[in-house]
């Protein structure tokens, strides 16, 4: 539904929930709040916060060492080194990136099936 | 049933065409990242999370169907981004076209801006139809003749062929953007452009690709102190000097480029004042905006944030003129939507060709069309059980309370997989595109 703004808008047909003391009627938004807070005890109190921006602004880091990966790679050219699981699971700089680890990343060869 | 579209509430929404694959597998490189018409409409370019583009173009209306406008069929496709890992900051750059923007034609030629997260590339599109043959040292399949038994002279002549669309990067403007972009727009000047990132904004030439000015930097100088980024850009329709960005709290910065290099200090502030007894946890991620989009008149700009679209008189910095509520049932499910993330999904919204409406997006497959002057809103679904060829859409209702009528999907049942974040709609006719996951739905109002 439109409406034209005289002040900033609470939904008022959905579920309401009372406390014992007063009709005291909790926004639906607070009332999510809540059960987040209750799931969550040690969420941050910054919500939108440096945590949440700093974590959007790191999007796509890969934790590499090209030092590491070529004395890797110098290694397993004189013994094997066991296999690691094909997971995409995130490497940090505990565990040495070999080539077998590190996800190939390969460029879209196939025509995109909106055009087919 | 009538809907609203075009000024008039008797329009009737039809649909036309879907393109993409029929399977519910979806390769993560067909999932479709931005959707835009060029000036006229005659074009509808795609982009995906593989980093490939397709362009449709419309046919021409056919005389014997005068009923139906031209459908829109596959005009040229090809791979604008490739993946790419920045060694130096352990980054991986995904080849995803994040936004589309066409330039307005100056010759046969068509040219689009398609960018990632950190480069964006100028193409040109264009078509050859014809072909020089009787080549005197040449043969037809190429090879070379020997000089020597060449006896003869002709003049080469330009003899027709089919028509050939060939796409190719004049430009790659790269490396200014440490942050990941999130907008381009191009001036009404034709000659410059803007990109976006989260922290800053940029301003090009479109024939100087090594060099590029920052216009906007709310980098703070301790990270830790970072409280917003910017989340989209655009420029004004048809005052050059002008630009808006939006931030993850809400607020839209007007700048003004004749005011200073550097836009810093903003020449207007957009913000709605904020209940604070209303404040939760949740406030203020759903009160970032997701997209920002000036009216073709140049005189309002739409915002989008999660659960609503607000048109701003850009003459009045208070509050929006109007508030449309998107989704506002999902305001009780914001705890478990912040835990699946779907509250971070980014929503696009457009105007139609004359500003008179509004659509955005939202879940299982809906979208909303806000008409402004009738004061009228609807829901559609876009999906393959609706398309029949100019079926016309039925509007959709969601039921909020404890009784459901018939017809009506309860809010527990929808779809959060099913999400339509991006829409255009066509400059001058009532012609949208909707991108579902991986499907393009194009549909038309229907004449008589």
């Amino acid at each position: 539904m439109s409406e034209d703004n005289d002040e900033t808008q609470t939904a008022e047909e959905t579920p309401v929930e009372e406390t014992e003391s007063q009709d005291k009627v909790i926004s639906p938004e607070k009332a999510e709040e809540a059960k987040l807070k209750a799931r969550y005890p040690n969420l941050g109190h910054k919500p939108g916060g440096s945590d949440l921006l700093r974590k959007r602004l790191q999007k796509g880091q890969k934790y590499f060492d090209s030092g590491d990966y070529n004395m890797a790679k110098a290694k397993i050219k004189n013994k094997q080194l066991p296999t690691a699981a094909p997971e995409k699971t995130e490497i940090t700089g505990d565990h040495i990136p070999t080539p077998q680890d590190l996800p190939q990343r390969k460029p879209s060869l196939v025509a995109s099936k909106l055009a087919g | 049933m009538a809907g609203p579209g075009g000024g008039s509430s008797d329009v009737q929404w039809c649909f036309s065409q879907v393109k993409g694959a029929m399977d519910d597998d979806v390769a993560e490189a067909d999932i479709i990242s931005t959707v835009e018409f060029n000036h006229t409409g005659e074009l509808l370019a795609t982009g995906d999370k593989g980093g490939r583009v397709v362009i449709f173009q419309q046919e021409p209306e056919s005389k014997n169907q005068p009923q139906c406008r031209g459908e829109y069929n596959v005009y040229s496709t090809f791979q604008s981004h490739e993946p790419e890992f920045d060694y130096l900051k352990s980054l991986e750059i995904e080849e995803k076209i994040n936004k589309i923007r066409w330039l307005p034609q100056k010759n046969a030629a068509q040219f689009l801006l398609s960018t990632n997260d950190k480069t964006i590339k100028l193409w040109k599109i264009s078509e050859r139809d014809k072909r020089p043959e009787g080549y005197n040292l040449k043969e037809e399949d190429g090879r070379y003749r020997d000089p020597n038994s060449v006896t003869t002279l002709r003049v080469p002549v330009l003899r027709p062929m089919d028509l050939m669309v060939e796409a190719s990067p004049r430009r790659v403007f790269a490396n200014a953007h440490t942050y990941h972009i999130n907008s381009i727009s191009v001036n009404s000047d034709h000659e410059t452009y803007l990109s976006a990132d989260d922290l800053r904004i940029n301003l090009w030439h479109l024939e100087i690709t090594d060099r590029s000015f920052n216009i906007v930097d709310i980098k703070p100088a301790n990270m830790e102190e970072l409280t917003e980024v910017i989340t989209a850009a655009e420029f004004h329709p048809d005052q050059c000097n002008t630009f808006v960005y939006s931030s993850s709290k809400g607020t839209i910065r007007l700048c003004d480029m004749r005011a200073s290099a550097l836009c810093d200090q903003h020449a207007k502030m957009f913000e709605e004042p904020e209940d604070p007894n209303n404040r939760s946890f949740f406030s203020e991620i759903i009160s970032s905006i997701s997209d920002v989009k000036f009216s073709h008149s140049g005189r309002y700009m739409m915002t989008r944030d999660y659960l609503s679209v607000k048109i701003w008189d850009l003459n009045m910095e208070t509050r929006p003129v109007e508030t449309y509520q998107v989704h506002e049932y999902l305001r009780s499910k914001l705890c478990s939507l912040y835990e699946n993330d779907c509250i971070f999904d980014k929503f696009e919204c457009c105007w139609n060709g004359n500003d008179s409406v509004v659509m955005t997006g939202s879940y299982n497959n809906f979208f909303r069309m806000f008409d402004r002057d009738y004061r009228q809103d609807v829901t559609f679904e876009a999906s393959r059980e609706n398309s029949k060829p100019r079926s016309v859409l039925k509007p959709r209702k969601i039921s909020t309370g404890g009784k459901r009528k018939k017809d009506e999907i309860s809010v527990d049942s929808l779809d959060f997989n099913k999400k339509i974040l991006h829409t255009a709609w066509h400059p001058l006719d009532n012609i949208i595109a909707v991108a579902t996951t991986n499907n393009l739905y194009i549909f038309q109002d229907k004449l008589n």
